[in-house]
């Protein structure tokens, strides 16, 4: 990749800030372990479903005498429809005028038509992405490594460097030396690091736990006691914790649940429930759990886009913004194996494993993306932005594909 | 969960009451089933097609055989392009959403050569085509189809590359150009492949038609960005004899991604949700637009951006893709994708059962066991290999169950894994006899243990801890 940059840079060629630069420093993709988060993955079975069908047509066009000589008019009438539910709007981070420190809140869901089906309706909030940052060094892909590797001891520095040469709308800090398996960092040792990450970046944060449903409830209180109205989203709660506990400490401090479930609507739907007994439905973001491109995406896209229909078609219980543990597309072999020479440059294949499995959740109605990969998280970017620029196409030039001298 | 359904009478589920009501209700078993209610349910899960029932194929039976064949088209059109057995099926959809029943008829790939190119590179990317391989889960992922393009502007160059290929590969083939002229000497090079025609458009039709007729071979409608004209191009199409059609609306990269993922949506939703039959095709997608677009960016950047640009289309409805970049790290994405989209959302996907290597295992590996879900097993199966340890690893046939849905609903039971035990001779390849269970399978070790007399340890709940677990906690 350094040679190829090299050659097009001796053409004259101008990329910067381009993939390549991201993507040249991809020279040693080697997989240490990598956690996939999907423990055991369920089918989702339609109970009772029958198919739907055509009835007979029994309308049969009136056969025409001889070949038509001029075109026959006809109107495409856009097939808008209107949904009696929407997405509640939850909002991430607080400025100072909101009650916390952030340099900007950002505002996610209320959607009222399915993922940019902007025929209908225009995006009301793009959807955003929050980089990963570890607090202790933690088996990570060389292929993210590569990109960080000067700032992996210090969870400030990683994180600015996400924000200003990333380009991410958020931060995740992931506290993971308080597994009490690992380093068991004291909840104040947690506080700690926020407070360094919120000294760095004025981006709101997501606070991620070590995965513990006892420490963790510790360490999510005690730091949303001390940064009370920052408006972090607390990632995550789930059914095996003390979600009556957890569900407190993010409503008297002014923060937002992210309600994480194992691939099941169910599931998620009655966590939600116990949420909803002391957090507004404006306090959650659902995580249905997402599963790597080859890996499992499949089940991922049809639960959420499922779940998005829902909450579109008046399921209150489903009718919540939605994350994505993205990162989870480097669980596949496929992103960060070295193959053989057909299917490489391995950096440019691992990223680009990150993408489709992104911009698959993204037509399923994901709102926000936890990422890893530079170049993954330009290119949604860049996709998002084009979604919701409301420029029209020109067909004209289209056609031109046909001779395009190659 | 479906959207609302509206417009036209005639939209409504089938029950195989429905089908039932129309079969000869002989009960022959000729086609396999037990009984005609059997059969009808078949039909209904499109598991059987209605041509399997000798009885239905005689003459007397013949109105309930159309009958049927109308109750059960789909609301997008299935096309078939090419001949033979690499003949593929373009459309046949039933449903909008995959959760709804089921998608058919993976979107085809196309890879395309030019009639400029040199005669080596023409057979080397036929080849490389031809030879596109991938093994995943137990499917061979494929390329489908070679997109011929005119860009000499010379029909007797056009005709003699599009023989050249059909001398070489018999997968099906699109003639692009929109050219009348050209696409008959295209055609006149394989007048019985029945390649998929590009395209008519609002300038051509008359001549598109009269060729797409005259060599029976399925048409490309084009109206780049315009529906309405698309609409009208169908509706004078079919009225001038033409059947087989794939509609093109256009593929805009980058600003125009919005227009495109907008027509593509509006056309499937208004074939299957509004029951619009001149918009009931399959859709072609030109990820290849992106070249179009290049500017100054490396080749690299616009394989980047076409092969995203492909993800998006084949989630958002497209039955055929026209794609320029044939590398390797950009159609795996792709070609994965599509089988992960094209799975049937109605049946566990499930690995056969037995005994498993990993690595090169002695008498004094261990032994693990997991479940014969696709996804479990592939998961466990590649945090052992990725730990570099030697084992081996018995699937137990769940029924294509989880670890954790298995034991709550009884198909993973001590007495399965007793007899997958037995039935995989572990006995005779180790010394030991210690089995890691699952941690999700706890609950069932002890009685695993009375049934089988193996000693079982409960391994991590997690298979990516496996590695960390072998390291601390296992000796032969």
């Amino acid at each position: 990749m350094a040679d190829k940059k090299k050659n097009n840079e001796d053409r004259g060629i101008n990329f910067s800030p381009d993939l390549l630069d991201l993507l040249a420093k991809f020279q040693e993709i080697e997989l240490e372990d990598f956690e996939l988060e999907v423990g055991t993955l369920e089918l989702w079975l339609q109970s009772g479903a029958l198919p739907r069908h055509l009835m007979p047509q029994l309308k049969v066009a009136p056969a025409l005498k001889g070949k038509p000589k001029e075109l026959m008019k006809a109107q495409f009438v856009p097939p808008v429809e209107t949904y009696p539910g929407k997405i509640v709007e939850v909002k991430l981070g607080a400025t100072k005028g909101e009650g916390g420190t952030r340099g900007r809140s950002i505002v996610i869901g209320g959607e009222t038509s399915p993922a940019f089906y902007t025929f209908e309706r225009p995006i009301l909030h793009p959807p955003v992405v929050t980089l990963d940052v570890f607090d202790m060094k933690i088996p990570l892909s060389k292929a993210v490594k590569m990109h960080v590797k000067e700032v992996i001891d210090d969870p400030a520095a990683w994180a600015k460097l996400a924000v200003e040469k990333f380009g991410a709308d958020m931060v995740t800090v992931h506290l993971i030396s308080v597994d009490p398996l690992l380093k068991d960092a004291t909840p104040k040792d947690a506080v700690k690091t926020v407070e360094e990450v919120m000294q760095a970046v004025d981006v709101p944060l997501v606070i991620g736990g070590c995965g513990d449903p006892v420490k963790d409830a510790d360490v999510f209180a005690e730091i949303a006691e001390v940064f009370a109205g920052e408006r972090f989203l607390i990632n995550s709660i789930t059914q095996d914790m003390d979600v009556e506990r957890c569900a407190k400490f993010v409503k008297n401090n002014g923060h937002v649940a992210l309600s994480f479930t194992p691939m099941d609507l169910n599931l998620q739907r009655e966590l939600n429930r116990r949420l909803y007994d002391f957090l507004g439905k404006e306090d959650i973001i659902m995580d249905l759990t997402t599963a790597a491109l080859g890996y499992g995406l499949d089940y991922a896209f049809t639960n959420m886009e499922r779940a998005r229909l829902a909450g579109l078609m008046g399921d209150v219980e489903l009718a919540h913004p939605m994350s994505s543990g993205t990162t989870n597309a480097w669980a596949a072999r496929e992103a960060w194996l070295k193959m053989s020479s057909e299917w490489e440059p391995r950096e440019l294949r691992g990223p680009l494993w990150e993408v489709t499995t992104a911009l698959t959740l993204l037509l399923a109605g994901v709102d926000l993306f936890m990422m890893m990969h530079p170049a993954a998280v330009k290119t949604l970017k860049e996709v998002i932005g084009q979604l919701v620029s409301g420029k029209k196409a020109d067909g004209s030039k289209f056609v031109d594909w046909v001779s395009l001298k190659s | 969960m479906s959207e609302k359904r509206k417009g036209k009478a005639g939209i409504k589920e089938l029950s195989p009451i429905d089908v039932y009501k129309l079969l000869p209700k002989t009960n022959c078993k000729e086609c396999g089933e037990d009984n005609c209610m059997a059969f009808a349910t078949k039909i209904v899960n499109r598991e059987v097609s209605v041509d399997q029932c000798p009885p239905l194929l005689k003459k007397e039976n013949e109105k309930a055989y159309n009958q049927l064949k109308e109750m059960l088209k789909p609301p997008v059109k299935e096309v078939v392009v090419g001949e033979g057995e690499k003949a593929v099926k373009l459309g046949g959809k039933l449903v909008m959403y995959r959760h709804e029943f089921t998608y058919f008829n993976p979107t085809a790939i196309a890879i395309d050569v030019t009639d400029e190119m040199p005669e080596e590179e023409l057979l080397s990317r036929i080849k490389q085509t031809e030879q596109f391989s991938y093994e995943y889960i137990g499917y061979t992922l494929k390329l489908d189809m070679i997109a011929v393009r005119s860009t000499s502007g010379e029909p007797e160059k056009f005709k003699a590359t599009v023989k050249k290929v059909v001398e070489n590969t018999n997968i099906p083939l699109i003639l692009c150009t929109l050219n009348p002229n050209m696409a008959e000497a295209g055609l006149m090079a394989a007048p019985k492949a029945r390649a998929l025609l590009y395209a008519a458009t609002m300038d051509n039709w008359k001549d598109m038609a009269e060729l797409a007729l005259m060599y029976n071979c399925p048409l490309v409608v084009s109206a780049p960005n315009d529906l309405s004209m698309l609409a009208s191009l169908v509706k004078t199409l079919i009225a001038y004899g033409v059947q087989d059609l794939v509609l093109d609306p256009g593929t805009f990269p980058n600003e125009g991604l919005t227009d495109t993922l907008n027509n593509f949506t509006m056309l499937r939703r208004a074939a299957c949700k509004a029951g619009e039959e001149l918009v009931g095709f399959p859709l072609m997608g030109v990820p290849m637009a992106a070249w179009l677009d290049k500017g100054e960016a490396a080749d690299e950047v616009v394989k980047w951006r076409e092969a995203y640009l492909a993800a998006m289309l084949i989630v958002r409805f497209a039955d055929v893709l026209v794609m320029h970049g044939a590398d390797g790290w950009s159609l795996l994405p792709n070609v994965v994708l599509r089988q992960n989209i094209y799975t049937d959302p109605r049946k566990p996907v499930a690995v056969e059962p037995g005994l498993k290597t990993i690595g090169a295992p002695d008498e004094n590996s261990p032994v693990f066991f997991t479940t014969n879900f696709a996804l479990t097993y592939y998961t466990v199966a590649s945090d052992i290999e990725n730990s570099k340890i030697n084992a081996y690893l018995i699937v137990v046939d769940t029924e294509g169950m989880s670890v954790d849905s298995g034991v709550a609903g009884r198909k993973l039971t001590a007495e399965k894994v007793a007899d997958a035990i037995k039935d995989a001779d572990i006995e005779s390849k180790v010394k030991h006899r210690k089995m890691i269970i699952p941690g999700k399978a706890s609950r069932i070790s002890g009685e695993i243990e009375e049934l089988s007399g193996w000693k079982v340890q409960v391994g991590p709940r997690d298979s990516s801890e496996i590695p960390k677990y072998i390291i601390d906690k296992w000796q032969s």
